[in-house]
């Protein structure tokens, strides 16, 4: 066994400056150095697949900032960046139906986000006792419709029945919890040391206050995601809107991305080709790109906490 | 939601894991997670057939439970209005619905309303199970569950293996965060995405056209929309599918690597001694949800394709509900469709949570 007599990983990477040697990863000595094969097997798999997510989104993004000569002379999508015109976006923004189509799922992901989410920490800490009154059928009460749905019909009857179709509201009610989440929630309250909630409550803090003032701040992590998981459901939900609303001037972006991408609607302002109007590619992936944005910006900030838990794990080992 | 239970399984792992971070309350590891993950599947089973069920780990001060009603009440109450507001939103929206069921059972029209419409038994369930349309549509789902088992499930098995081999952690924190991405993207989006590369003004046709070559369409070819689907559903969700898997990874003990190389066991020995084992619990628990789950199939992404390729190809059990009720206005008969379709779930699910639990019990705890 070469491998154990190895010497230590320090003279691996003696060629970089050695900036940070602490945090420098290191292989376990038991562990032989794969072979050159294998090694560039492994970068040219996770290349393709890392290619293959970011690829595609690449080129959407450069063709909507594509000025129309360039995206002519590329005969549709643009790989190689040459003039950059952000008139798509103005276009689009300026008024019309994408404008208010992104007003709408902003509205209705902002209001429904922020429903759930109170909605479900509150429930969630109310379940995190168990022994308590009620505790179990509550429980049960929630557990029972993850296993079995009402289906389509009823559903939609219900909401028909209620008066809400063709409001924001039947964007948000029917979708509002998702027991999936409060059970994550609960999971991580229940987890909270049992002296820290003792105490709160031997200085006389009630439920609500242990609630706002201990076990939120200590969530802020697990807060962040399920808050993450409510938005990315609200600001992407399609169907519903298929379902409920009638009212084409209601459509949240979804269902005005599919119309204009998917069933070949023509964007407003893509017929007139004069001189200061975007290209069609263009406000077509400009569409694709603001159905994305929110996710884009939210995303990294809220990622870390998903993967740190992971990475931890791995570290602990 | 297609993969609905790998994501469940995994955001359980998230928890544990943040648990750990967070509180260093214990050690919170995958095997734990999974374990949490078997034993709520093993705890529902008990509730669905009525068996009593108090969850262990009770720290609530011990009243006798009658007489004391009142007093836990009163200790208790602002926890129970805390629940409140969510338990009145699922009593409207999820428990109203299954009584709204009894359409099925009518011959339900939209001016006269549940009550007034005349009761027919069940004749929409033997127009149903009689019906062709219905049968195509039934196995439609199942040729998709089955190839998406095939095709879909090892990847994320794979890409974590692959990942969990580099030494690097900011690498592959990098690739993590990229491979996750597009699970977050809606199918409407990634519908899109598909659309521009590979449709008949995408990128593919733009090059092969611009080199001479026959433009092929591989967005509306019914032959092929198996492929397209699953591939479709492993650009967005194979990445995020690796998330549960790389937490098993990070659970297995290193000295069992280090006592496999001194033993002179090489790669691949070690992967197929020490890492599938360390799998294989996992990788049974997946694999026994999904097919729990198999009449649920990408509703959105055929609702997206069906004017495309068609209602031969594209049509699965939800679809049919939708179009068959909503769009046509034949209620009852698409409400028997879907409730064949609920209770048929139900019974596969609550028979692979039992299977789950038993295989979860026995390749987690007594290794």
């Amino acid at each position: 066994m070469s491998t154990l007599t190895r010497k230590a990983p320090a003279s691996a990477g003696a060629a970089r400056p050695p900036r940070q040697p602490r945090t420098k990863p290191e292989r376990p000595i038991w562990d032989e150095e794969p072979g050159a094969a294998a090694k560039a097997g492994k970068i040219v798999v996770l290349a393709v697949v890392v290619l293959a997510v970011l690829g595609p989104l690449y080129t959407i993004v450069l063709t909507s900032i594509s000025a129309q000569a360039t995206i002519t002379q590329a005969g549709g999508l643009v790989l190689v960046p040459g003039e950059i015109s952000f008139a798509a976006y103005q276009q689009i923004l300026s008024g019309g139906v994408v404008t208010r189509a992104v007003l709408v799922s902003v509205g209705v992901t902002a209001t429904g986000t922020a429903l759930s989410m109170v909605v479900s920490i509150l429930c969630a800490y109310g379940l995190s006792r168990p022994g308590s009154f009620a505790h179990t059928p509550i429980l049960f009460t929630l557990l029972i419709t993850m296993f079995f749905s009402a289906g389509i019909i009823p559903a939609y009857l219900l909401v028909s029945g209620l008066g809400l179709i063709n409001t924001y509201w039947a964007l948000i009610l029917p979708s509002c919890i998702s027991v999936f989440n409060i059970i994550i929630l609960r999971g991580f309250f229940m987890g909270i040391d049992r002296g820290i909630l003792d105490s709160a409550r031997i200085d006389g803090a009630s439920e609500w206050r242990t609630l706002t003032q201990i076990v939120l701040p200590m969530s802020k992590a697990v807060t962040a995601v399920i808050a993450l998981f409510y938005g990315v459901g609200y600001w992407n939900a399609f169907f519903n809107a298929i379902l409920y609303i009638n009212d084409s001037s209601m459509n949240p972006l979804q269902v005005v991305l599919r119309s204009y991408v998917l069933q070949g609607v023509s964007v407003p302002g893509q017929v007139d080709v004069g001189t200061g109007a975007a290209a069609g590619p263009a406000l077509q992936m400009a569409v694709i790109v603001l159905a994305m944005i929110p996710i884009l910006i939210v995303y990294p900030f809220v990622q870390k906490h998903f993967t740190k838990g992971v990475m931890i794990g791995a570290v602990k080992g | 939601m297609s993969t609905g239970t790998e994501r469940q399984a995994a955001l359980r792992q998230e928890v544990a894991a943040a648990q750990d971070s967070g509180h260093s309350a214990g050690s919170t590891t995958a095997a734990g997670g999974l374990g949490a993950a078997a034993q709520d599947a093993g705890t529902q089973d008990a509730g669905g057939s009525g068996g009593g069920s108090t969850e262990a780990g009770s720290t609530a001060v011990p009243l006798r439970p009658k007489a004391n009603l009142k007093l836990r009440f009163n200790r208790d109450r602002s926890l129970v209005f805390m629940a409140l507001p969510a338990v009145i939103l699922l009593a409207i929206f999820a428990y109203l619905p299954m009584l709204g069921n009894v359409v099925a059972f009518q011959d339900y029209s939209p001016y006269v309303g549940i009550p007034a419409s005349p009761w027919v038994g069940t004749d929409n369930f033997a127009r149903v199970l009689a019906d062709p349309d219905f049968w195509l549509a039934v196995k439609n789902t199942l040729v998709i569950t089955a190839f998406q088992l095939v095709f879909f499930f090892p990847i994320p098995i794979a890409l974590a293996m692959l990942l969990n081999s580099l030494v690097n952690p900011r690498l592959r924190a990098a690739i993590q965060a990229v491979v996750y991405l597009p699970h977050f993207f809606s199918w409407v989006l990634v519908v899109s995405v598909f659309q521009q590369i590979f449709g008949g003004a995408g990128l593919l046709n733009q090059s092969l056209r611009a080199n001479g070559w026959q433009a092929v369409d591989i967005m509306t070819n019914p032959d092929t929309f198996l492929f397209l689907l699953t591939s479709q559903a492993v650009w967005k969700d194979a990445g995020w599918g690796i998330i549960v898997f790389l937490a098993a990874l990070s659970a297995i003990d290193p000295a069992q690597y280090e006592a496999a190389a001194v033993d002179g066991a090489n790669r691949w020995k070690r992967m197929w001694h020490v890492t599938l084992p360390g799998l294989r619990s996992v990788i049974v628990l997946l694999l026994i949800l999904r097919l729990g789950d198999s009449l649920t199939v990408g509703f959105e992404q055929m609702i997206l394709q069906r004017d495309a390729v068609g209602a031969e190809a594209s049509e699965v059990l939800d679809t049919f509900v939708y179009y068959t009720g909503v769009q046509n206005g034949d209620w009852s008969y698409a409400a028997a469709a879907g409730l064949i379709k609920g209770l048929v779930s139900l019974a596969l699910i609550l028979t692979a949570n039992k299977v789950a639990h038993i295989f979860g019990e026995s390749g987690v705890y007594s290794k």
